[in-house]
């Protein structure tokens, strides 16, 4: 770049000639800036390693990969989701060792009856759908998309009268072979958050619900067909993730009809998961095309409970006091079932789960609730 | 002391800081108002004959006015407890309010009326489970759909799902026939696996025939030409299983390997296309390693979705 100027340009005083001046060694500084990157383009296409190099070095530091270490980051080696910053090195050691808990963890995770199960993969489960009460025709457009979504879907209109609360309905669905709960809850004729309820036991999970767009919304959508679709469940890390990825699972079939190509996505990134449903074509070995269906949507975990939604009616009669007797009546009812004889006590705790219907709790107890104050730091994320 | 007219013409006619007006009827915000008219015969301040009805955490009482105490304002009220019976109530009033004017007694039995009434609702509100209202936090839902824009844009949602598509295809997740590929696409993918199984292949055959070597020194001159041969594929398939495009070693190469085996110069645009029929074109040299895809059409394997978190 060239310093004939005597002056800096701000210094001369006629206008014209400032702005001459200045154009033109913008003009130069443009065209160096060319050269040296088209040079540099040149020496990399002569040399594709010193691209890599480049590459390897010039990593821009984002969000996702300045994230702060959580203990509960489930992936086998963190260090290479570039998901952890640099104090967490030490404690990958440390981290390594509980991998084969955790997995046995999740084997027992409410959800394990889903993924071990021997019935017919292809069977979808049961998702039943509802809406808050008083609902309007957003919630209801919008419930129509989600009984689209899910291949074992049925939509229930919410009951006017009073009686109808979220864990009673969740009790009576699972007594009727629903697997699934999900309740669109709507505010101003808006629909602003769902809640998921794994049935029978829970997990609850409440998410806020936002930038839906259904399907006729969207600019060249595709036609949904009846195909079991295929899941993508991406950036699910934490142990919270996992469940709420496990959770998203039990909701579609466990074998998806590949001849359908429709793939439904749960991508979560920094917290926010996003709903896309696309059908894809393999255009080549390295090529995919997608077209997407619809309809797509946000999510964001706002609490997760463990079982199902808290029904609590004061005017219930409360249980009487219970004393404990240190295990001595037990001992006794034993003993005597035995002296009845076998078949009898066999008997007994087959029928008492039959009969046990699934009563919602009278409070809640939540795993994990969000806070304001959880998100001071904006590089940690919880899912 | 106290007179009852004089109140009345100044709180009546000019101001009272209970009063409220309307277009129709003035009103009274006075909690021991009996009716809450504005009026001469329901003022409480105006009236030194005067009884009421309240209701304080679920029981009622009857205030009386005893205007002997005017001058120690928090001592004016006789409160009288009365029964939670509806019926014991009123007759409670009629005996304490005995020889009253007929108006209060009314009024104050209207009021118990309209107190139990109001306290049998919302007892039996509470017995059901009210909608919970949350504030709207506008500054929360503003920053959060920030976030949630910058979080989309970081995403590249369709980047990550042909990725993780891609990735299935060619673990063979979606089973040895699959459905959803195109034929010729899938053939394509098989040619690849077999040239750089095969690549792989001639690299294990390599490494055990230079143990070999080792060991056997007295054969070496038999398998010194094969050996020479075969390091030149071996060192032209590294580059094919390694996958780079690695043209500067390639241009040393060109001396050594021979003329045919070696792919024409080709323009930059026909990279990936060269990349392909290179791969292709390779294994034919070497020893022939045949490769047994057993199908097992019968079940479909399940997509393990995990893999991809």
């Amino acid at each position: 770049m060239p310093t004939s100027h005597r002056f800096a340009p701000s210094a001369i005083k006629n206008k014209q000639k400032r702005e001459q001046i200045f154009h033109k060694a913008k003009k130069e500084k443009g065209q160096a800036k060319l050269q040296r990157r088209l040079a540099n383009a040149k020496h990399e296409a002569d040399d594709p390693k010193a691209k890599q190099k480049r590459l390897a070095d010039n990593v821009p530091r984002t969000l996702e990969n300045t994230r702060e270490f959580d203990p509960s980051f489930l992936t086998a080696d963190p260090s290479v989701a570039g998901h952890t910053t640099q104090d967490s090195s030490s404690s990958t050691a440390a981290q390594q060792q509980p991998v084969a808990e955790a997995a046995a963890d999740i084997a027992s995770d409410p959800f394990s009856s889903y993924f071990s199960s021997i019935d017919d993969p292809t069977i979808p489960p049961r998702v039943l759908i509802t809406t808050s009460p008083k609902a309007t025709r957003a919630a209801y457009e919008f419930c129509d998309e989600l009984v689209g979504v899910f291949p074992g879907a049925e939509f229930h209109r919410r009951p006017k009268t009073r009686g109808f609360e979220m864990g009673k309905i969740a009790g009576w669905a699972a007594g009727r072979g629903f697997t699934n709960l999900v309740v669109v809850n709507e505010n101003t004729k808006k629909p602003n958050a769902i809640t998921m309820v794994h049935l029978p036991d829970g997990p609850t999970a409440y998410f806020k619900l936002t930038s839906i767009e259904l399907t006729k919304k969207i600019f060249g959508h595709a036609r949904a067909t009846a195909h079991h679709p295929e899941l993508v469940l991406n950036n699910f890390v934490t142990r919270l993730g996992h469940t709420v990825g496990r959770m998203f699972q039990t909701f579609f079939p466990p074998l998806p009809e590949f001849q359908g190509r429709q793939v439904v996505t749960l991508h979560n990134q920094r917290d926010f998961l996003f709903f896309r449903r696309h059908r894809y074509a393999f255009r080549s070995t390295e090529k995919v095309a997608l077209q997407e269906i619809g309809p797509r949507f946000t999510l964001k975990l706002r609490s997760l409970k463990k079982g199902l939604p808290a029904v609590n009616y004061l005017g219930d009669v409360a249980k009487p006091l219970e004393f404990d007797d240190f295990g001595e009546s037990r001992e006794q009812t034993e003993t005597a079932a035995d002296d009845q004889g076998g078949p009898g006590a066999e008997e007994e705790p087959a029928e008492a789960a039959q009969t046990a219907k699934k009563v919602p709790p009278k409070a809640d107890e939540y795993e994990w609730v969000w806070k304001p104050e959880l998100e001071t730091s904006r590089r940690t994320f919880f899912l | 002391m106290q007179s009852d007219d004089v109140i009345w013409s100044a709180i009546g006619n000019q101001f009272c800081s209970y009063k409220v007006k309307t277009v129709t009827q003035n009103f009274c915000r006075n909690e021991y108002n009996v009716t809450g008219f504005c009026s001469r015969q329901s003022c409480p301040l105006a009236n030194s004959r005067y009884a009421t009805v309240r209701e304080h955490e679920g029981v009622l009482y009857l205030y009386v006015k005893t205007i002997e105490r005017a001058h120690s304002p928090a001592h004016m009220w006789e409160k009288i407890k009365l029964s939670n019976n509806y019926t014991k109530a009123l007759e409670q009033i009629d005996k304490e309010l005995i020889y009253w004017p007929n108006f209060t007694t009314h009024k104050c039995k209207q009021r118990v009326t309209k107190i139990t009434q109001y306290l049998i609702r919302m007892r039996r509100a509470k017995l059901h489970a009210q909608p919970k209202l949350v504030g709207v936090k506008k500054k929360l839902d503003r920053r959060e759909a920030v976030r949630e824009r910058k979080a989309l844009a970081a995403a590249h949602l369709e980047r990550a799902i042909e990725k993780e598509l891609l990735e299935r295809l060619k673990s063979k997740a979606y089973g040895d026939a699959p459905l959803n590929v195109n034929e010729s696409v899938w053939a394509a993918l098989l040619d690849k696996e077999k040239a750089r199984e095969r690549g792989e292949e001639l690299e294990e055959d390599e490494s055990e025939e230079e143990k070999e070597l080792e060991e056997e020194e007295e054969e070496e001159r038999e398998f010194v030409s094969d050996v020479s041969e075969s390091e030149d594929d071996l060192s032209d398939l590294e580059q094919v299983t390694d996958g780079v495009d690695d043209y500067s070693e390639e241009s040393g190469d060109e001396d050594n390997a021979d003329a045919d085996t070696k792919p024409a110069p080709k323009s930059k645009s026909m990279l990936g296309k060269r990349k392909a029929d290179f791969r292709s074109r390779k294994p034919k040299r070497g020893p022939r390693v045949e490769v047994e895809y057993e199908n097992e059409t019968e079940i479909a394997p399940r997509v393990r979705v995990a893999a991809g978190w």
